[in-house]
């Protein structure tokens, strides 16, 4: 095999140099002697000579002319026993293992539009890139592909790294194999970490049912994987259910039984806490409705315009972000909520003095009038940034999801959760530890006797309407981060916050919260049961039933007015 | 007897001169239609015809809401939903007039449902294949649910904005168990491609006619009715109610029955609008239902003047003209036009163009009497005392507007 001379590639991939025994036995210029030199060196002076070895093997990957040879190949890589092998490996699975035709080097690349990306095998530094045709792929087969993943099965078994052992033990288990038995032994007796441990235990419980060792290990295995409990077990054991007979048959139809009675209560709790994440978005979107309906028996509906606002606030925050200070952009939402609370406050001052101040005593007017304001907000929403959907990103807090058992649980869910809580705390201690709340509780109990108590009303009136379209706002920060910013965005919220304002009854929080979660949980227990549409539609029928029976609500204030 | 009074002295020439209007124009612009050629200056093209067929089918519709809003003081935001319940059962009669011409040639089943894997037909399209069938249900249907969506309502007192919202609520879950494609009434598409109507083409110029012709009688009939019925001691009474509930409760009135009566009237007329509505567009699908077209009619009601007759005709006629000319020229600013409608409506003209015509007119008769009074050296009544007597009052919101405070939720 001749190498072409190419002492500028030389120079950017000096490492590549170790790759082949063969290449040292080249003839080379005195520099790129002095060079190899100097990169032994300092890759001895690491694991270089390991290094060295892997690559060496890797390299005859380049002469492999059939899948048993590359199979031999795998294999010697992975007696090996280094971790290292995982990218190559890895890659060779996924066809993305290459050779250049050039100089025959074994790489690692990644497929772009017309060229492929070329990354070192063992490092993953970028080398390059190179036309398909420069290039060879390294092909596999389904034999050839088990082989590898039970490979780097065993190999990542030995990982430093305690959450590869956890991927290893959990690939394991869901592929169970006789060839595991051995590997996982080793693995349990050197494992520290006790939650690995029992993950190990399991990962080889499982590889022993599909064994021919004796009944007893067996049934011993099964009691270990019915104590996992999750749907994993609940699928190998059904499994094992269909092939094996007699007492192992039996313990695993009874394994199943209990994980199934377990699950089911894992998928009510997952349902609660659906309907808790749903509810709480509910709580968003309906507090500051509920406080301009309590306080001045106002129907806002431009309130879902006030949401829409605020979560264009958080787009353009965002922009500015992404231009000016990328840094910045896990602190986009923080800065985004107060802009969004001043912008949206702002334009319901504006709408409340401009409009609706004109309209007091005339609720179904009020509730015209503001449709129509709702309408221009739209149409000037969509003037200025278009039709289509904004892009909002969720800053790295905010993405992601762990699992408590068998809940699975996405941060910015928990996070929209907490600060709906968060708000409602906030307004409830304004409304019951504060003058301007004491005023607006006195407007809300008795208008005219609050006037006369010398409480400007019309201020309290335009506050408490620019407090609830704030509130809105902040509500459309948090709402950018689980639905599509457009200009409809608010009329997506806007009869379900009615709902729940109307069942929680109006001039009490705690109806709106009790109200709010209730109406999430109700409609996320029926949505299994009769569909996602459905279920809000009897929910939606149900309402209406109960507003016969509590016309004023579930919490109602309690007056002797003849009528409201 | 109430044709009688119709047309004693004191009748109101304003209806009588509306119902004239559509007579006339129920005869002549079929016959500008269909006897003028094409060339001739007083030729009405089809699309005119088909498109103020839809206007006065909307009129009838807002008219329909006028009867419980104006009259009645009972706001609905949901009255789009009674207009298409009609147009659905109008619709069902008409798809099951196609026949075996569908596109899948099955004599029984609709198109969709052959497409939707339908064995058989669901129990509910049995009868829409007779006119009289569907005609009974496009009465019935929306007359039975408000029937008993008033009498729940009602009964417990649900009063105002919330009433405004359970409404809104019934029709936003019609629209979503509309689009369930397993409702049975064609899901997302809704029910389209029409071909007969009681043995004509629904295509045909003459169909198109006579529809237009049958639209404009049936608003002329409504008028009719909704005058008989708030003229006669019932519309005392639907006014009582709306202007002081809790009053005519506590002088042994049963408000409830009166509102109910009111409200199911009122959706067996926007049945008939959406019965009528169908045939002339071609297509009825859930977006009927959409919670925003139903307050697009309150708007119709409140510009042309609501707690009246005509009001709610006019405004409805040229809203819809305005819309439709707005989003060929100007697509960009309907909204901006719409939303400002509703906000100068609300504002500034809170009884509507025909409030407005009577305010100044009145004025007008005023001035004129003022100085008729000053020419003969007399003092003249001052305006203000007999407007602060509580005459009772023709317009809602009038004895509110003197008490113009905001009124907390309880």
């Amino acid at each position: 095999m001749t190498r072409p001379q190419r002492p500028d590639g030389f120079l950017r991939r000096p490492d590549v140099q170790f790759k082949t025994s063969r290449d040292l036995q080249k003839p080379m210029t005195l520099i790129r002697a002095g060079l190899t030199l100097l990169f032994l060196l300092t890759t001895l002076s690491s694991s270089g000579a390991a290094d060295a070895d892997l690559r060496g093997i890797i390299a005859k990957f380049a002469t492999v002319t059939d899948f048993s040879e590359t199979g031999a190949v795998v294999r010697e890589l992975t007696a090996t026993g280094d971790p290292a092998v995982e990218r190559p490996l890895a890659a060779l699975a996924d066809g993305n293992l290459y050779v250049r035709t050039a100089d025959s080097m074994v790489l690692v690349g990644k497929e772009g539009d017309g060229s492929v990306q070329l990354f070192d095998p063992l490092s993953g530094e970028a080398v390059g890139q190179a036309s398909e045709e420069d290039i060879t792929k390294i092909t596999v087969n389904n034999t050839l592909r088990r082989t590898i993943r039970d490979a780097l099965g065993t190999l990542t078994l030995g990982s430093k790294d305690p959450t590869v052992r956890v991927a290893a033990a959990d690939t394991m288990f869901k592929t169970p194999d006789t060839a595991n038995i051995e590997p996982l032994d080793a693995a349990i007796a050197s494992e520290s970490v006790a939650s690995v441990k029992a993950l190990l235990e399991q990962a080889r419980a499982a590889s022993i049912l599909v064994s021919d060792k004796p009944d007893a290990d067996k049934l011993a295995a099964i009691a270990l994987i019915g104590a996992r409990g999750d749907r994993n077990a609940v699928s190998l054991l059904t499994s094992v259910e269909a092939s094996a007979s007699g007492a192992v048959k039996g313990a695993a139809t009874a394994a199943i039984a209990s994980i199934n009675s377990t699950l089911a209560i894992w998928d009510a709790g997952q349902n609660i806490w659906y309907g808790i994440s749903l509810g709480s978005v509910l709580l968003l979107a309906a507090i500051g409705l509920a406080i301009t309906f309590g306080v001045m028996g106002v129907i806002n509906m431009a309130h879902g315009e006030m949401v829409m606002l605020g979560a264009y606030t958080t787009f353009v925050v965002q922009q500015v972000i992404r231009t000016s200070f990328p840094g910045l952009f896990d602190w986009s939402l923080v800065i985004a909520l107060p802009l969004a609370f001043l912008v949206s406050a702002l334009i319901g001052l504006v709408i409340e003095r401009g409009v609706i101040r004109f309209l007091y005593g005339r609720p179904l007017e009020t509730l015209l009038a503001t449709w129509g304001v709702s309408l221009i907000l739209q149409q000037a929403v969509r003037s200025i940034f278009g039709p289509t959907n904004q892009e909002v990103g969720n800053p790295s807090w905010m993405s992601g999801s762990f699992a408590i058992g068998q809940l699975a649980i996405t941060w910015n869910r928990l996070w929209i959760l907490v600060f709906a809580l968060a708000v409602f705390g906030v307004l409830l201690y304004v409304m019951k530890r504060t003058p301007w709340g004491l005023q607006m509780r006195a407007v809300t109990a008795n208008r005219r006797m609050a006037a006369s108590m010398g409480i400007r009303t019309p201020w309290v009136d335009a506050l408490t309407f620019a407090l609830g379209s704030g509130i809105a706002g902040i509500a459309g920060v948090a709402l950018s981060q689980i639905d599509n910013v457009s200009p409809n965005l608010g009329r997506g919220y806007i009869i379900d916050s009615f709902m729940v304002v109307v069942f929680g009854g109006v001039g009490n929080l705690w109806g709106t919260l009790v109200g709010a979660f209730s109406l999430g949980i109700v409609n996320k227990f029926l949505e299994p049961y009769a569909g996602a549409v459905l279920g809000k539609i009897v929910v939606l029928v149900l309402i209406i039933l109960f507003i016969q029976k509590r016309p004023r609500g579930l919490f109602a204030l309690k007056g002797r007015a003849v009528e409201a | 007897m109430i044709t009688g009074r119709f047309f004693a002295a004191g009748a109101d020439r304003r209806i009588a001169i509306t119902i004239f209007i559509l007579l006339a124009a129920a005869i002549i612009v079929p016959l500008l239609n269909l006897g003028v050629s094409p060339a001739s200056a007083f030729y009405v093209p089809a699309y005119i015809v088909a498109l103020t067929g839809k206007y006065l089918c909307y009129a009838l519709l807002a008219l329909a809401l006028d009867l419980v809003w104006g009259y009645c003081g009972i706001l609905s935001l949901g009255h789009g939903a009674f207009f298409a319940l009609g147009g659905y059962a109008m619709g069902m009669y008409l798809m099951r007039q196609i026949g075996s011409r569908g596109v899948y040639g099955n004599p029984i089943l609709p198109d969709f449902m052959v497409f939707l894997n339908y064995k058989e037909l669901p129990w509910f399209w049995h009868g829409f294949d007779h006119f009289w069938f569907a005609a009974i249900m496009v009465l019935a249907v929306p007359g039975l649910l408000a029937f008993v969506f008033g009498w729940f309502a009602f009964r417990s007192r649900v009063t105002g904005v919330y009433l405004s919202i359970i409404t809104q609520a019934m029709t936003y879950a019609l629209l979503l168990a509309f689009f369930r494609n397993d409702m049975g009434f064609g899901g997302n598409n809704g029910l389209t491609d029409f071909k007969d109507i009681l043995g004509f083409n629904v295509q045909a110029d003459a169909t198109r006619s006579a529809l237009f012709a049958a639209s404009a009688v049936m608003l002329a009939l409504a008028v009719f009715f909704t005058w008989a019925i708030v003229g006669s001691k019932y519309g005392k009474l639907l006014m009582a109610v709306r202007d002081a509930e809790s009053r005519t409760r506590f002088l042994g009135w049963r408000a409830e029955n009166v509102k109910l009566f009111a409200f199911t009237v009122s959706a067996v007329m926007a049945g008939i609008a959406g019965a009528l509505y169908v045939p002339q567009v071609g297509i009825i699908n859930p977006g009927e239902f959409e919670p925003s077209n139903s307050i697009e009619v309150v708007i119709w009601a409140a510009v042309g003047g609501r707690g009246t007759i005509v009001g709610p005709i006019i405004g409805a006629l040229l809203v819809n003209a305005g819309k439709s000319w707005f989003t060929g020229v100007l697509p960009e600013l309907w909204l901006f036009a719409l939303g400002g409608l509703f906000v100068a409506v609300t504002l500034l003209l809170p009884r509507g163009i025909i409030g407005m015509w009577d305010s100044w007119r009145g004025n007008a008769k005023a001035l004129r009497a003022a100085s008729v009074a000053e020419e003969a050296a007399k003092v003249a009544v001052p305006s203000a005392i007999s407007k602060r007597a509580r005459s009772p009052a023709r317009n809602p919101g009038e004895w509110s507007l003197s008490d113009p405070e905001p009124q907390a939720a309880e």
